[in-house]
């Protein structure tokens, strides 16, 4: 009966009143507060190398400047946004707008960080790229308020390629993820493998979440190329790694992971991994300062940071430091401040922001130690090499950002 | 006869109300961004509905309806230089001519079998939006600009985007009620009920289900044109299987077969997934799964269909109790 | 010598590797067709018991060290008791009523149990090793075959053959077929049929996580592996034929095969080729290659 309906049409509206009040009825001016947000996959596929464990690193970051800069408190808000651009995009939207948000930290997943960037740069606000790994965010969609702060598809294919050439990998064969991401990672790689003096003899593309990879080493194998090229992410190269181990497809290639985290490493053990090279921007082993925050990390949470974790530590503080430095939470001039700021602590040395928003900084080669030579939990890499930041990541001449001509 | 008269009124006030709040929402603190998501996805679950609840098609597919539009809506916009309103409705007829093509396969099967293909056909035309270098990948289609109303009106600031959304959702309401109410809908009415009957009392079943399949893909579409200038991009999530899995549950929590279930369950799932990205994303799937659960069980009318059973019980003890009144 | 450009011997190989997923597949598949075939109900939480089978292997391992020969026989045992649960408690409220809640109620179970994972385990993953009598490999000369996969295929074959054997060949396969025919005949016969009922969607169930089992050295455990392989599974389903379980097994084979050879012309189209097939075969048999129609 259409009468009735109107009438839950009513109680439609009613709900939503009610759902839809309840950001507004947290509406404050920002005025006394340093709000800073971190949006990032809490529960899927990248939850274990930043999530939970990574919101932690940025209050860990704020205690220790102790929880005030500039007369102000600062505050810190955790969304997951569910690998959703959707989500992400809305709640960036609704802390910017209701909460008098003063900064956005982008968790993993580029196609969320892609959409956040864009309402930072809207609302003329600071936007800290951790997570993603898309170049694009200092490339085509560069902006002056996103600041790509951790790694990116082109610094991880410079770093591994070249060295991995160099150490006699000259031949080459991807196993490529099947979307855009993975095509960015094997491109990048290639055009640093041909540069260094190596060549592909052929690439295969498997379809993202692929359970099966047998059939697709098999086509590796054949081509008798010394050096297997992962270019996938989380899963998917965890399970060609293992498949790779069965097939004895280890005996006769070496792996490069093109993007693996320590948490990878530490789920496939070391049995399964040794020998393998991929890049990185930090290690918990590689410094006393970096041992000493790891170990801190690892007294919360029973395993070692990843990069990323670390890397959240580091541009809190590196924020915050900014702020307090032109006393102000405005997004201009903090932005401005930092574009003007070196990174020096635990996580970089000599680490400085591009015009195109590229923090840059130095990433290393590792190379995975054998079950033997690993002396105590955690202990997986041997660092290999070190590309200086300026090599590491896009040139200038490279660039496509409009601002760093 | 009282009861009718007194129920009429009543429906009357609620759309009253119901339009009310629509239009007093951004001055009554409700958060443009969050309205106009949730009516976007209304508008979709509504034309999901109107194949499910009113012609008995389960649909497993209709993300990449949903999905399709926002695509072709955000390139047209941004890589075309098309203004909003002619992208909106190329990105709807784009998902009408998809949803014909689709149809023509799908109708002839029923049941199950035609909710495998609808699946079928979907993962395919995702497939291609993931290969097809114009989409972005799982990067997304980024950066759509929100442009001028007839070349006129700036859309930029929020509250007059929202009244447009607003605008267009009570005009697919509406529109959804006049299909309903005419011979057309009572046609699809009747073939919900009893296909074999329908068609042998001489309806072309399959000319009508087609054409309730298009129109429900199609507005799908706008909705998801709609979302695309709301948000300003459009990603794979948009036409995934997981958001094909969602708008069932939104007609279900809703109410299916009702018109303003579907719209009680978007507004829900949606402020569900914001509200709980804040505290416990990793319970969003399991609170989702134990809803599932619960309306299949013990809920299966929806909101608005235990509404609509109660007013009737309460209608129907009135009336006896008057008959007994009689002395 | 070559074929279409590839030689015979990766051919040979990729068919090989296509036969051993095929026969996963049939064994997935063989559970939902035992399911649909005998109680009408779409299952839709297949990938999900299949995924707590491959946990109940791990945890059996990790915390009580049960080898992976006896977590063969618990985790269907476990697995089959919770489907009993499922049942009992919740499918039986549905058989009178559309099929589309069934598929609608498993659908929100399998959203449960994968965030109730997720929740507690993550999502990169557990690794599970391969059982040492099943370690190494073989050199067949085309391509080194691992010892493990060949046991795969051995063990699902026998499985499915067994199971198809029970329910078309057995006396008490044609009571379960005439009790979900006929259901109040054959309750006249003196016959337990909710019982039956209860049973037919444990063993289901069961033979979901036997599949996990088995599956558990080759992939990841995680709490996703449900959700990747349950729509490839149900197109396998649809396929061969809603009700017939000869025609999932057989499905489950060609579909490997199938698999194996677009992974070899056209690799990034394996995950979807399955749906062109079914999209093909519903067009032309409704009722699927081996189906009839119910």
């Amino acid at each position: 009966m259409p009468q009735l309906n109107k009438l839950s049409a009513a109680c439609t509206f009613a709900c939503a009143a009610m759902l839809g009040a309840a950001p507004a009825a947290q509406a404050q001016v920002s005025g006394d507060v340093i709000k800073i947000g971190f949006i990032t996959d809490m529960s899927g596929l990248y939850a274990d190398i930043d999530g939970p464990a990574g919101a932690e690193a940025i209050r860990m970051a704020v205690a220790d400047m102790g929880g005030m800069v500039a007369g102000k408190k600062v505050e810190v808000l955790v969304a997951d946004h569910q690998n959703k651009a959707d989500v992400a995009a809305a709640k960036a939207r609704e802390w910017f707008d209701q909460q008098g948000l003063d900064m956005l930290i982008g968790g993993t997943n580029s196609g969320t960080a892609l959409a956040m960037a864009k309402v930072a740069a809207e609302k003329k606000k600071p936007f800290l790229a951790i997570g993603p790994g898309s170049s694009a965010l200092t490339n085509e969609q560069c902006s002056p308020y996103t600041i790509h702060y951790a790694y990116d598809t082109v610094a991880l294919a410079k770093g591994t390629a070249p060295a991995v050439v160099k150490a006699g990998g000259k031949s080459w064969f991807f196993l490529t993820a099947d979307y855009a991401f993975g095509t960015a990672l094997q491109n990048d790689a290639t055009t640093a493998v041909k540069a260094a003096g190596g060549s592909v003899v052929g690439a295969v593309r498997h379809p993202l979440s692929a359970s099966d990879f047998s059939s697709f080493l098999l086509q590796a194998q054949s081509s008798k190329a010394q050096i297997l090229g992962l270019a996938n992410a989380g899963g998917d190269t965890i399970n060609a790694i293992k498949a790779a181990n069965e097939f004895g497809v280890t005996k006769t290639m070496k792996l490069a992971g093109l993007l693996m985290f320590i948490n990878d490493v530490h789920s496939l053990g070391l049995k399964a991994t040794q020998g393998m090279y991929l890049t990185d921007s930090w290690y918990w082993n590689q410094s006393p300062e970096s041992r000493a925050w790891a170990k801190r990390f690892f007294e919360k949470y029973k395993r070692m940071p990843s990069s990323i974790q670390a890397a959240d530590y580091s541009v809190t503080q590196f924020y915050l430091n900014a702020v307090k430095a032109v006393n102000t939470d405005d997004g201009d001039k903090v932005v401005a401040q930092m574009h003007a700021s070196k990174v020096n602590d635990m996580y970089a040395k000599g680490g400085y922001v591009r015009p195109d928003g590229r923090m840059v900084h130095d990433m290393f080669l590792m190379q995975v130690k054998t079950p033997e030579s690993s002396t105590t939990p955690w202990d997986y890499y041997n660092v290999v090499a070190t590309s200086k930041g300026d090599d590491a990541f896009t040139t200038k001449a490279e660039s496509k950002c409009a601002l760093w001509k | 006869m009282d009861a009718p008269a007194d129920s009429e009124r009543l429906g009357r006030i609620g759309l009253w109300l119901g339009l009310a709040i629509l239009v007093a929402a951004p001055f009554i603190g409700l958060y443009p961004i969050f309205m106009m998501k949730a009516l976007c996805y209304a508008i979709f679950a509504c034309a999901f509905n109107l194949l499910l609840g009113f012609t008995g098609l389960l649909s497993f597919g209709h993300a990449a309806f949903l999905g399709a539009a926002a695509y072709a809506t955000g390139w047209l916009v941004r890589s075309a230089g098309w203004p909003p309103e002619i992208g909106v409705l190329a990105g709807t007829a784009f998902a009408g001519l998809l949803g014909l093509g689709v149809g023509l396969i799908a109708i002839r099967r029923q049941g199950i079998y035609f909710a495998m293909v609808t699946l079928a056909m979907a993962q395919m035309v995702y497939f291609v939006w993931l290969q097809a270098p114009f989409t972005g990948g799982e990067d997304g289609l980024q950066g759509v600009p929100r442009g001028k109303l007839f070349g006129l009106i700036s859309l930029q600031s929020d509250i007059v985007l929202y009244y447009v959304v607003a605008t267009v959702f009570v005009a697919v309401f509406l529109f959804i009620i006049r299909i309903i109410h005419s011979p057309y809908g009572q046609v699809l009415k009747a073939i919900r009920e009893n296909e074999p009957r329908a068609v042998s009392l001489g309806y072309d079943v399959d000319r009508y289900k087609l054409l309730a399949f298009v129109l429900s893909t199609a507005l799908a579409g706008l909705g998801g044109s709609m979302k695309t200038l709301v948000l300003g991009f459009a990603t794979l999530n948009d036409a995934h299987w997981s958001l094909s899995g969602e708008v069932i549950l939104m007609t279900l929590l809703g109410g299916m077969g009702t018109f303003a279930g579907p719209v009680i369950g978007a507004f829900t799932i949606i402020g569900l997934q914001d509200f709980l990205a804040d505290s416990a994303g990793s319970w969003v799937t399991v609170i989702i799964g134990v809803i599932f659960v619960v309306c299949v069980v013990a809920f299966r009318r929806g909101f608005v269909g235990e509404l609509l059973a109660w007013q009737k019980r309460r209608q129907s003890s009135a009336l006896s109790n008057s008959k007994d009144a009689r002395p | 010598m070559e074929i279409v450009g590839i030689p015979l011997q990766a051919l040979m190989g990729q068919l090989l590797l296509g036969l051993v997923n095929g026969s996963f597949y049939a064994m997935l598949s063989l559970g939902l067709a035992v399911i649909f075939g005998l109680l009408g109900i779409v299952n839709f939480a297949h990938g999900a018991l299949y995924m707590v089978g491959a946990y109940v292997a791990w945890i059996g391992l990790d915390l009580f060290g049960i080898n992976y020969w006896f977590a063969l026989v618990l985790a269907p045992l476990v697995v089959g008791a919770l489907g009993m649960l499922i049942e009992r408690t919740l499918l039986k409220h549905l058989y009178k009523i559309d099929p589309i809640y069934g598929l609608l109620l498993t659908f929100g179970l399998a959203l449960i149990a994968e965030g109730v994972f997720r929740y507690y385990f993550g999502v990169s993953g557990q690794s599970y090793p391969v059982p040492e009598a099943l370690q190494g490999s073989t050199d067949l000369g085309f391509m080194v075959l691992p010892n493990y996969r060949a046991w795969v295929v051995f063990a699902s074959l026998s499985v499915c053959l067994g199971t198809w054997f029970v329910i078309e060949r057995t006396s008490l396969g044609a009571t379960l077929r005439a009790g979900t025919e006929n259901p109040a005949l054959v309750q006249a016969f003196g016959i337990n049929v909710p019982l039956m009922v209860m049973l037919t969607y444990a063993g289901g169930a069961g033979l979901a996580a036997l599949a996990g089992v088995l599956a558990a050295p080759v992939i990841q455990v995680t709490p996703l592996m449900g959700s990747n392989l349950i729509i490839v599974v149900f197109a396998v389903v649809v396929i061969g034929g809603m009700g017939s379980i000869l025609g999932s097994i057989l499905t489950g084979l060609a579909l490997g095969l199938v698999e194996g050879l677009t992974k070899v012309f056209y690799p990034e189209a394996s995950s979807i080729v399955v749906f062109v097939i079914m999209a093909i075969v519903l067009l032309i048999r409704p009722a699927g290659l081996f189906g009839k129609e119910r």
